[in-house]
């Protein structure tokens, strides 16, 4: 609606200039610097309760965990005489990064992420592709039984597959069994096959619509120009469609490998009712939890979480680099 | 602009819909894939009107004996009614947080994007800076904060961090710019109204629909979240319904008593609230997830 009035002082376009208010406000000259330091203060007090509360439980913890983890807590005796605080240095974190349990779990999740989120993305592209190429008025009728799966809080969705998989209560093993396949869900071969079932069916619905949305932003004099020059679907599909949204999709895989590599919930629930094949170190995320909370090493656990911090952090940035010099 | 046009076009036939058979296919494809996501929810929904012994004998995907009155009764009595509380709970943690959340974030979405100040590109780098930072790095040291500052095991582990959520101001500084022309409170600041009062009665509300998205999506996350209150919350009386559904299950195979059919029903339960919501507020979710997840 009013176009013209939000671009004329975008505050983002104008470099910042302290103390100054924005550019377009012609009564300006009868308000002295005193005002416009009064005004320019009362415009940052309006982040002041994000800035406190971001400090206490952002920047805070993340002081704390640097201290905590060059430091060893050893309890003396049998527990009773309290306990002894040493400096250690980066003792803990060095032996975080060298130690082979931690990373045999971080080689689990980052070959399952590597595996599952891109065969997500891919589908998901294959089936947009397809509900675009055939008709507009279809999808929309699916909608919400596609989305449905999105809705499901996560731990509910878990629950219910392990209930779906579960050789007794579950109709999918009466299901391989008529095929003479005794097939068993919760063994430690397919957990992660089982886990990446439950990640697909929350996402794909979701993801296709996603794309779907953004295969209908592209302009559709493109796909009558190329059928005149002979173009066939498959070959409009592949050059002109996928590329429009290959931005979009290869972040967004980027972005969720980084955050599958933390994945907790679903392993730990798995456990629930097969500790056997999910160990209490199957995951990065999961040997913490359990170094904090059941060994009660919490110098250690926060070196382990530094380390897994570097590595999605590090990966995470990256992925921004290569963001902001793809995009304009 | 040219959308009228575009969605004109989009009505005709293209060239593949004309040929049936490519038609039959995506119908296909479609209804297997709807299949696939709504199935599992159908066994919810079966499994939950079922006893407990029904719940192993007869056919998962269709009805045996409906009991889903006794399962309900049981679920909401057990243990002395603590189903009910758990939800009580969620709902508490849920609206307090996101209010807090939603109020924190216009505040300061409106006063970067309308004030230029000193430390506004600094707030901007500390926001952006964080979106680097894993959740997981957070938990253990957030657990030696909360045991020194009293919070630990209290509501409030559970109500404020959350409130502070840098990808919420994000969004709010985002809509503030394009939805609060400055040109009104120019008119407003003449018309002799202070600079909070402007916020209050002007821009808070034509930032409405940003509100909107923030409150919902965090309502959602914290109804769904586990982690938290599996490591901040001990006593069983504080724990939202997802942890205590998973304590049912954790209990219902390692002991005699067989809590399945409660832990069915309560899932079920605990999934029409959110189900209900996302249908209902389409229009806010995917408007910020599509922010979150393409930009």
């Amino acid at each position: 609606m009013s176009a013209s009035t939000t671009t004329v002082d975008e505050p983002g376009l104008a470099p910042p200039t302290p103390g100054r208010p924005p550019a377009a406000s012609p009564p300006v000259r009868r308000r002295g610097p005193r005002w416009r330091t009064l005004q320019a203060l009362k415009g940052a007090s309006f982040s002041l309760p994000f800035l406190a509360g971001f400090t206490l439980f952002v920047l805070v913890p993340i002081v704390m965990a640097l201290r905590e983890s060059v430091y060893s807590t050893k309890t003396s005796g049998l527990g009773f005489g309290g306990s002894t605080v040493t400096f250690v240095g980066a003792d803990n974190l060095l032996r975080a990064g060298a130690d082979t349990v931690f990373w045999a779990g971080m080689g689990r999740v980052g070959l399952y992420a590597v595996v599952v989120v891109p065969l997500t993305q891919v589908v998901s592209l294959g089936m947009a592709l397809v509900l675009d190429a055939a008709s507009r008025r279809v999808g929309a009728r699916f909608r919400i039984a596609l989305l449905l799966p999105y809705m499901v809080p996560g731990i509910v969705a878990t629950m219910i597959w392990i209930y779906l998989y579960s050789p007794v209560v579950g109709p999918l093993h009466e299901f391989f069994e008529l095929f003479g396949l005794d097939v068993n869900f919760y063994s430690s071969s397919l957990a992660w096959v089982s886990i990446g079932n439950l990640a697909v069916w929350g996402s794909i619905g979701f993801n296709m619509l996603i794309l779907y949305g953004a295969l209908q932003a592209v302009p559709h004099e493109i796909f009558e120009a190329a059928r005149l020059d002979g173009a066939s679907e498959a070959r409009i599909a592949w050059s002109i469609k996928v590329p429009f949204v290959r931005g979009p999709l290869v972040l967004t895989s980027l972005l969720s490998i980084i955050g599958t590599l933390q994945i907790f919930n679903e392993p730990l629930l798995f456990r629930a009712v097969t500790p056997e094949s999910i160990t209490k170190d199957f995951t990065p995320a999961m040997m913490i939890f359990n170094q904090a909370f059941q060994v009660g090493n919490v110098n250690y656990a926060t070196a382990l979480s530094i380390v897994l911090a570097l590595v999605v952090g590090a990966g995470s940035a990256v992925i921004y680099r290569f963001l902001n010099r793809s995009e304009p | 602009m040219s959308r009228a046009a575009v969605r004109r076009s989009a009505d005709e036939p293209t060239a593949a819909e004309a040929r049936g058979a490519s038609r039959w296919f995506v119908l296909a494809v479609l209804v297997a894939l709807a299949a696939y996501a709504v199935g599992p929810l159908w066994w919810l929904v079966v499994a939950a009107t079922k006893s407990n012994g029904q719940l192993y004998t007869t056919n998962g995907l269709w009805f045996a004996d409906f009991r889903l009155s006794e399962n309900l009764a049981t679920l909401f009595t057990y243990q002395d009614g603590i189903f009910g509380l758990w939800l009580w709970n969620t709902v508490v943690y849920s609206t307090l947080g996101s209010l807090g959340l939603t109020a924190v974030s216009l505040a300061a979405g409106y006063g970067i994007a309308k004030y230029q100040y000193r430390g506004r590109a600094l707030t901007m780098g500390l926001i952006i800076g964080s979106f680097l930072i894993p959740g997981s790095l957070m938990i253990v040291p957030s657990f030696v904060l909360f045991s020194r500052i009293g919070i630990y095991d209290t509501i409030w582990a559970m109500i404020l961090p959350g409130m502070f959520g840098s990808f919420s101001v994000y969004l709010a500084k985002v809509y503030a710019e394009g939805a609060v022309p400055s040109e009104l409170i120019e008119a407003a600041r003449i018309d002799g109204a202070g600079e909070y009062r402007i916020f209050a009665s002007i821009a808070a509300r034509l930032m409405g629909t940003a509100g909107a998205t923030i409150f919902l999506l965090h309502f959602v996350a914290s109804w769904n979240t586990f982690m938290w209150p599996l490591v901040f919350l001990k006593g069983a009386e504080k724990w939202p319904v997802m942890l205590g559904l998973y304590s049912w299950l954790q209990r219902g195979t390692d002991s005699t008593v067989d809590l399945t059919s409660l832990v069915v029903t309560g899932s079920l339960i605990s999934t029409i609230p959110m189900v209900a919501l996302m249908i209902a507020m389409q229009r806010y979710w995917r408007s910020g997830v599509t922010i979150g997840s393409l930009k």
